[in-house]
């Protein structure tokens, strides 16, 4: 079970053949991830020997779907040809895409979004984000794979390092997880905490949810109206709440959002949903165990 | 990207969109000069990067080109909001009949580009938006389509304004849609979009802002790019190098690490520890040794800083490089401050050992808990002993 990959995942990296590529392709082969391929446009043909396992490169996904039957796709291209990977996967009829791409221009990134996961159906994680692991299972993206443990906890982060962080002491405490997702930080991304919190509702062996929100944009509201009506715990955390006042958004991007996006009104809707919330990450174990009845 | 009225205009005649006669000027003489050149009554306007300058006094009606020289005069140097103004700009004053507010920007709820179209012009629109929301009309644009005629006239007849413009005011729209994707903006606001007594459709103001991720394809436009004079001595020399750097005047206690939410929860727990955090600073996810190095030495530029808390969990980013980095800079630091470092992640043993026999005054934290009560009570102890 678990959501998004698994242990059936089948694994293209898309820019296998760069420095990051190469580098975490070995990486996800260590932890057990099947990686069946690679792309890199007019590498095709080659072998990257990534820790001793050899990965054959193709010039497309498309003709690397074909070859392989990989179904789950992870992107380390640079940020202005990265957003054409996405729906180059998306075409070539991959289920899952995990874009860990930073620095994507977001007129590009709102034609990703919209051919990826409005038009093709796939599923979307990023960009911008650390990307996705089913603990024991399979991991795509760049998280330390040390810190995590099977068990009973979904997680969903906006920030990288962060996620690290609080995985890393659910583990200590002896707290395994189902999925850990890293969202991205990007204003435009393929999957919101709501979209996930969906996926762990229907998930038989995630029994409690931990959400790691920061200021910024309106999703963590959003995702607080879905889990007045879900059945499992939820336990957040909002990063930034001493923080001065950030980066003000233009007027019109104000507008569309409705004055939302301080910590104030995003601990605020976490509280009003019920949801567990922590004020500072150390206490996100404590909470999880109160929520699992231990 | 901010840039300015003047050069967002300039954008805007590039792409046909009509604007009120009017150049820049940096000095008193200049302006004088563009008035006379305009031959009518003008409008000098201080050109800086925060919005309210008409309430603030940076905007000024001159009937002569004597009185444009004087106005320019009063402006430029004019402190708004923070800000030095150092040019201004000189347009001709508009006979007003009817003004709007148009607007392309994300949504980011929807992930969407949005037109926001609304007869309430000339005021604040964040204000229109809290208190009469109807008066904004909003439709979202599908990127994979494009902005469709039928939705320019969605907006135009669903915003209460004329719509005996609407031939003029859907072609205005449509040029600033196309002027848009052309720039890679972010944001484009006309507020107000005006029609004229005369009858004509134009904007007599324009603000864009650039994605700063596409100005590595807007390479003219990114030579517009100033170093935020919105920022404070400390936060300017950081951000001519790089860095991701907010100053919090008054605390004593320099905090960096690698990631925005981390850095902003460090900032979080040394305040639950009882201390007082100096600033934000993110290394980004791959530190190196040098972005190490610049970040303590900014850090180290306010004197009110006594102890700096690094916390790096290593993910992409691999700890001994930052441990080596840390030990290399140690000496050559302006200021020998207390430092506690978190290290964990890829490499954790090796950067433990780099740092344990490094013979440096260098405090090793196991976890950012324990990392931010060590560094509140070395700071605690060092103004006890001053």
């Amino acid at each position: 079970m678990a959501i998004l990959v698994d242990k059936n995942s089948r694994v293209v990296v898309q820019g296998i053949t760069g420095h990051e590529g190469t580098f975490h392709t070995t990486a996800m082969l260590e932890f057990g991830t099947n990686v069946v391929a690679g792309v890199t446009p007019g590498k095709g043909g080659l072998t990257v020997d990534a820790g001793g396992t050899k990965v054959p490169v193709f010039n497309t996904v498309a003709e690397a779907a074909v070859e392989t039957g990989c179904d789950t796709s992870c992107i380390f291209v640079p940020p202005l040809f990265a957003a054409d990977a996405a729906c180059e996967a998306a075409d070539a009829g991959i289920d899952v895409i995990v874009n860990i791409t930073e620095g994507i221009p977001v007129l590009d990134a709102l034609r990703q979004y919209n051919y990826v996961v409005e038009q093709c159906d796939a599923r979307m994680v990023g960009p911008n984000c650390p990307g996705v692991v089913t603990a024991g299972q399979c991991k795509v993206g760049i998280m330390p794979a040390r810190i995590f443990k099977p068990g009973p906890v979904g997680l969903i982060s906006r920030s990288g390092t962060l996620t690290y962080e609080v995985v890393n002491a659910l583990s200590e405490e002896g707290i395994g997880q189902t999925t850990c997702i890293g969202i991205g930080g990007d204003p435009v991304i393929g999957s919101k905490f709501i979209d996930l919190l969906v996926d762990f509702e229907m998930d038989a062996e995630t029994e409690c949810v931990v959400v790691i929100g920061e200021i910024g944009g309106s999703d963590e509201e959003e995702a607080a109206e879905y889990v007045k009506q879900m059945s499992k715990p939820v336990v957040g955390f909002i990063s930034g709440r001493t923080a001065p006042p950030g980066k003000r958004m233009g007027h019109a991007g104000a507008i569309v959002s409705g004055g939302k996006g301080t910590a104030e009104s995003k601990v605020k809707a976490f509280n009003e949903a019920g949801i567990l919330l922590a004020d500072i990450t150390m206490e996100i174990p404590g909470l999880v165990k109160k929520a699992l009845g231990k | 990207m901010k840039i300015h009225e003047y050069q967002a205009r300039e954008l805007f005649k590039a792409h046909d969109i009509p604007v009120n006669h009017g150049e820049v000027a940096y000095t008193p003489a200049e302006a004088k000069a563009i008035a006379a050149k305009i031959g009518k009554m003008t409008v000098v306007k201080a050109q800086v990067h925060v919005g309210g300058r008409g309430k603030a006094g940076g905007v000024k009606l001159a009937k002569t080109p004597d009185e444009a020289f004087e106005k320019a005069e009063a402006i430029i140097g004019m402190d708004i909001k923070g800000l030095t103004v150092d040019r201004v700009l000189v347009v001709d004053a508009v006979d007003i009949k009817e003004e709007y507010y148009l607007g392309f920007t994300v949504n980011r709820d929807d992930n969407k580009l949005v037109l926001i179209l609304s007869a309430a012009g000339g005021v604040d629109i964040e204000e229109v938006a809290a208190t009469t929301p109807e008066k904004i009309m909003t439709v979202n644009i599908d990127p994979m389509t494009g902005l469709q005629d039928y939705q320019i006239r969605q907006a135009i007849y669903g915003s209460g304004v004329d719509t005996t413009k609407a031939r003029a005011l859907g072609s205005f729209i449509k040029k600033l849609y196309n002027c848009c994707i052309a720039v890679d903006a972010e944001l484009a606001e006309i507020n107000p979009l005006v029609i004229t007594a005369q009858g004509d459709v134009i904007a007599i103001d324009a603000k864009i802002n650039i994605d700063d991720s596409a100005l590595v394809r807007q390479k003219d436009l990114a030579e517009w790019r100033e170093i935020g004079a919105d920022l404070d001595q400390y936060e300017k020399l950081a951000k001519e190098e790089g860095l991701t750097y907010v100053h919090l005047p008054g605390g004593n206690i320099g905090v960096c690490g690698n990631g925005a939410g981390l850095v902003m929860t460090t900032m979080d727990v040394v305040k639950k520890a009882g201390g007082s955090p100096n600033n934000f600073l993110d290394f980004g996810g791959s530190a190196t040794k040098e972005g190490v190095m610049k970040g303590l030495n900014a850090i180290l530029r306010d004197p009110d800083v006594q102890g700096i808390f690094i916390n790096v969990f290593g993910g992409i980013t691999r700890t001994d490089v930052v441990a080596a980095g840390i030990v290399e800079a140690y000496d050559e630091l302006p200021r020998q401050v207390p430092i506690v470092i978190r290290l964990t992640g890829t490499r954790e043993e090796i950067a433990r050992e780099i740092l344990d026999n490094c013979n440096k005054p260098l405090v090793f934290a196991g976890s950012m808990w324990e990392g931010a009560q060590k560094i509140v009570e070395l700071v605690n102890a060092g103004a006890a002993n001053a």
